[in-house]
């Protein structure tokens, strides 16, 4: 039985960005599905393990946690030596990998996750696009990735020449969006599609989508 | 030291840097920057945050933008002064610190930013409040705090027994919500209000809270 379990959904944006670090990171887990069609996550036992009813819930021994970002944060830093190094020692530098990171929360998410959830996940289970919302978010999401775009053409990733956690937690809204026409946006930018090209091949980020075959 | 922040004392994340900035009993320099004149949208600002917000933190030849990642850099930088913010000798505290601090920033703060927006900041422009932004939010926030509620009934702070950085970065946005004709949601839920008070009383706070003017005349 591993110490490590991840309680969530293989299709989870948030989930995937848990599975993204523990294959980067080469780490053992146990995956204990959540039917969210069935509404699992909104009763116990799941509820116990997060009060907000959201996957994913993640188990290290004793220790639980939930909020993908803490999650992550919280692999990067414990298993710092393990694997791919997704976080720096370094106070300056980490502080560059926290501002991106928070440029993902703050910015691109909250516009990338309106349109993951329009264009890919509502088609999924027979709902409606609602063109209003697309083209707010597409508008919003836009000016994100000119920013992107003057940073990408100055370092190779976000916080620097390293992948870092703050490119990884982009990497399953950007894979969603990548199969609706808002790929448009990431294409069009030609530093962004360069590193879009890049984080997406990584060998970890493919276990993660292997879990969904 | 030599750290500047460029920002506003009104406004939300500006303050909670300044917070933080007086938690751990920091010398610092605050340069205003003029938003009605447009200054965080020109080149010498954008220079230092592309996004054209403030705050901006330089601390020597590093410039940070996003309240979060500088309040993370200053509690990690100086972790040894004053009250520890990020719990960093307790593996298992410090990651619950960020569980909270995450759900702050994922779910307390898009509830409680549009309300404060709509009611503060929209009637100084000459427009009207959206209504219908404000019912939807203040239904979301309810439910945040719900959980709040249940939580703080086991804890005396969200992390833990223990002020933390997640208890901190709520502070800006909550006091200018107590402003407002929906102070209830907090005040109608003991283990909530009790929290409020507490954390809102710290002296670093209520310094910073003089100079938080926004709305009024």
């Amino acid at each position: 039985m591993a110490a490590i379990k991840v309680h969530g959904s293989v299709i989870s944006t948030a989930a995937m960005r848990v599975f993204a670090t523990l294959y980067e990171k080469d780490i053992e887990f146990e995956l204990v599905p959540i039917d969210l069609g069935a509404g699992e996550h909104k009763k116990e036992p799941f509820i116990s393990l997060n009060p907000f009813g959201q996957v994913p819930a993640f188990e290290d021994g004793d220790l639980k946690l939930f909020e993908s970002r803490a999650i992550t944060q919280y692999i990067a830093h414990e298993y710092a030596d393990k694997g791919t190094p997704l976080v720096i020692r370094d106070s300056k530098k980490m502080a560059i990998i926290s501002l991106w990171s928070e440029v993902e929360g703050q910015k691109f998410d909250p516009a990338a996750s309106k349109l993951t959830f329009e264009l890919a996940l509502k088609p999924m289970f027979k709902m409606t696009t609602n063109a209003a919302v697309v083209e707010e978010n597409e508008a919003k999401l836009a000016v994100v990735l000119d920013v992107y775009e003057t940073r990408l053409a100055q370092s190779k990733y976000l916080a620097g020449e390293s992948f870092t956690l703050a490119d990884l937690h982009h990497l399953p809204t950007i894979h969603y969006l990548m199969g609706t026409q808002s790929k448009k946006l990431f294409e069009s930018r030609p530093h962004v599609r360069a590193w879009v090209a890049d984080i997406t091949a990584r060998p970890a980020w493919n276990k993660v989508l292997a879990q969904q075959k | 030291m030599g750290v500047k922040v460029h920002g506003l004392a009104l406004s939300t994340c500006t303050s909670r840097v300044l917070t933080i900035l007086h938690e751990k009993g920091l010398d610092f320099e605050l340069l205003p920057v003029n938003l009605l004149a447009g200054e965080h949208k020109q080149p010498h600002f954008l220079a230092k945050n592309p996004f054209g917000q403030i705050p901006v933190l330089e601390d020597g030849d590093l410039t940070l933008f996003e309240s979060r990642a500088i309040t993370a850099y200053v509690a990690e930088k100086f972790k040894e002064n004053g009250v520890d913010l990020i719990r960093h000798n307790h593996l298992n505290e410090a990651a619950l610190v960020k569980v909270w601090t995450e759900v702050e920033s994922q779910s307390f703060h898009p509830a409680i930013s549009p309300i404060v927006f709509q009611h503060i900041i929209v009637p100084m422009r000459g427009q009207t409040p959206d209504q219908a932004v404000i019912d939807a939010n203040l239904e979301k926030l309810a439910k945040v705090l719900d959980v709040y509620e249940a939580r703080l009934s086991s804890t005396k702070y969200l992390a833990g027994d223990f002020y933390s950085l997640a208890d901190l970065h709520h502070l800006p946005y909550t006091y200018y919500f107590m402003k407002t004709p929906w102070a209830s949601l907090v005040n109608e839920r003991p283990h909530v209000k009790a929290w409020w008070e507490d954390i809102s009383s710290r002296p670093a706070f209520k310094k910073v809270a003089e100079a938080m003017t926004l709305g009024q005349n």
